[in-house]
């Protein structure tokens, strides 16, 4: 999967990932993939429940290690 | 005076981590200083001191039995709710281990969301445990430890309160049943051969655990025996503190039914007030729960932050965010649940707890969480 946009967020702790994602996933048009690159362990958990209590849709981890999120509103 | 509970002194805290450690019932209060005068001799011995320690020993295990509904010589006085979990869990894995014979060590089961002093036993040698998955509330399929020699199940979830169908556990499996979240403000569940409780939990003082080995169950000691007067204690009883704990039983299981109502209705406004605020999950059984307990997390807010904020403007309460934790790590509860684990709350009532405690946090809350987002740019 090609990602419109990627967010390196390695390093940082958490909330900030998922700050990180709900600040930046509106610059990519709806259906676009947003990958976030984070090694804080919360993230595998943050980033899937950010998707489903922000209406959005999580689609897995590619071969990166990177979390894939598409814009969905 | 005696009655004075220590959480509610001028200028302390509203304490709001009763599920951490309930502060000491008056009851237990009462009956430690009066045990202490005279509890204080080895139970064994045959002389005056001594049969006085073993007549409020027996006293002690005869009110827990009682309260809990279960026999007295099924009750063991332990040093901790971690030590009567440890020799709970790894008595019946050898136990069924010894029965296995040559078809090998039992293998045990457990929840996903057992709390770690049972994952630690259930990882501390044998074979590789089996860690059953649970749904979004936090509740375990009991279908779910097919394969497993020993089940692990706790009665209720320590961190979000979810009631776990501890009954329908397929018969015939040995069970060891965490009952330290609930013991004392709910009857324990009919299935059980091995179970653990913890006296700080229910009002009772620290260093004081309950484990019951149902009679007849195939439970052999897993750590070296101690001649005492329970085989299946070690150490010297703490004689005082076990009496002041089963006071502070009798006493919350008298009041529970009252207690118990009152702090559902509080939990169901705290509830719905936190979920009333954007972007934050309220996560466990709404009503199939323990009464004293919810657990929110808030999106976008940093666990810390929220503990620390809510502590200076005087409510003391728990969280389950990784930067709160000695291990740095997620809660393993939440992770489990695939609830968001950053921004969360764990907030339980002790039987102090009042309506104008409950306005107070819930004023402040959801200022707390407004000001954390806007400093983080939200």
């Amino acid at each position: 999967m090609i990602a419109d946009l990627e967010l390196d967020c390695r390093g940082l702790r958490c909330p900030l990932p998922v700050i990180e994602l709900g600040k930046r996933y509106a610059d990519v048009p709806v259906g676009g993939v947003v990958a976030v690159l984070a090694d804080d362990v919360a993230a595998r958990t943050d980033i899937p429940a950010w998707c489903r209590m922000r209406g959005q849709e999580y689609a897995g981890e590619d071969p990166a290690g990177r979390y894939l999120v598409r814009r969905l509103s | 005076m005696s009655s004075a509970d220590p959480s509610r002194l001028p200028g302390r805290p509203v304490y709001l981590d009763a599920a951490s450690s309930e502060p000491l019932h008056p009851a237990a209060r009462d009956t430690l200083l009066a045990a202490l005068e005279r509890g204080y001799a080895d139970p064994r011995r045959l002389h005056g001191p001594g049969r006085d320690a073993r007549l409020l020993l027996d006293n002690a295990r005869a009110v827990v039995a009682e309260c809990l509904g279960v026999r007295p010589d099924e009750v063991t006085f332990t040093s901790s709710g971690t030590e009567a979990v440890h020799r709970g869990l790894l008595g019946l894995r050898r136990g069924a281990s010894s029965a296995n014979g040559p078809a090998g060590e039992a293998r045990i089961g457990y929840a996903a969301v057992e709390h770690s002093a049972v994952v630690h036993a259930a990882r501390w040698g044998g074979p590789a445990p089996l860690e059953a998955p649970v749904d979004r509330l936090g509740r375990v399929d009991p279908d779910a430890f097919a394969g497993a020699d020993v089940v692990a199940l706790q009665s209720a979830n320590h961190e979000v309160g979810t009631l776990q169908p501890v009954d329908d556990v397929a018969p015939g499996v040995p069970l060891f049943v965490d009952a330290c979240a609930s013991m004392g403000r709910l009857p324990l569940p009919d299935r059980w051969d091995a179970a653990a409780g913890s006296a700080h939990k229910w009002g009772g003082p620290a260093g004081i655990g309950i484990l019951l080995v149902r009679k007849g169950t195939r439970w052999l000691n897993p750590f070296p025996g101690d001649d005492r007067v329970d085989e299946r204690a070690g150490g010297f009883e703490n004689v005082p503190a076990a009496l002041a704990a089963a006071a502070a039983l009798q006493a919350v299981v008298g009041e529970r039914a009252e207690l118990n109502a009152r702090h559902h209705a509080l939990v169901d406004r705290i509830r719905a007030t936190a979920a009333a605020i954007p972007d934050v999950e309220v996560v466990g059984d709404p009503v199939d729960r323990l009464p004293h307990l919810v657990t929110f997390s808030c999106l976008y807010v940093d666990g810390e932050a929220l503990v620390t904020e809510l502590d200076r403007r005087g409510y003391g309460a728990a969280s389950g965010s990784a930067c709160t934790a000695s291990t740095l790590t997620p809660s393993r509860v939440l992770e489990a649940m695939g609830v968001l684990t950053h921004g969360n709350l764990r907030v339980s009532l002790t039987r102090a707890t009042t309506e104008e405690d409950v306005d107070g946090f819930l004023a402040a809350l959801p200022h707390v969480v407004r000001d954390i987002r806007a400093e983080a740019g939200l």
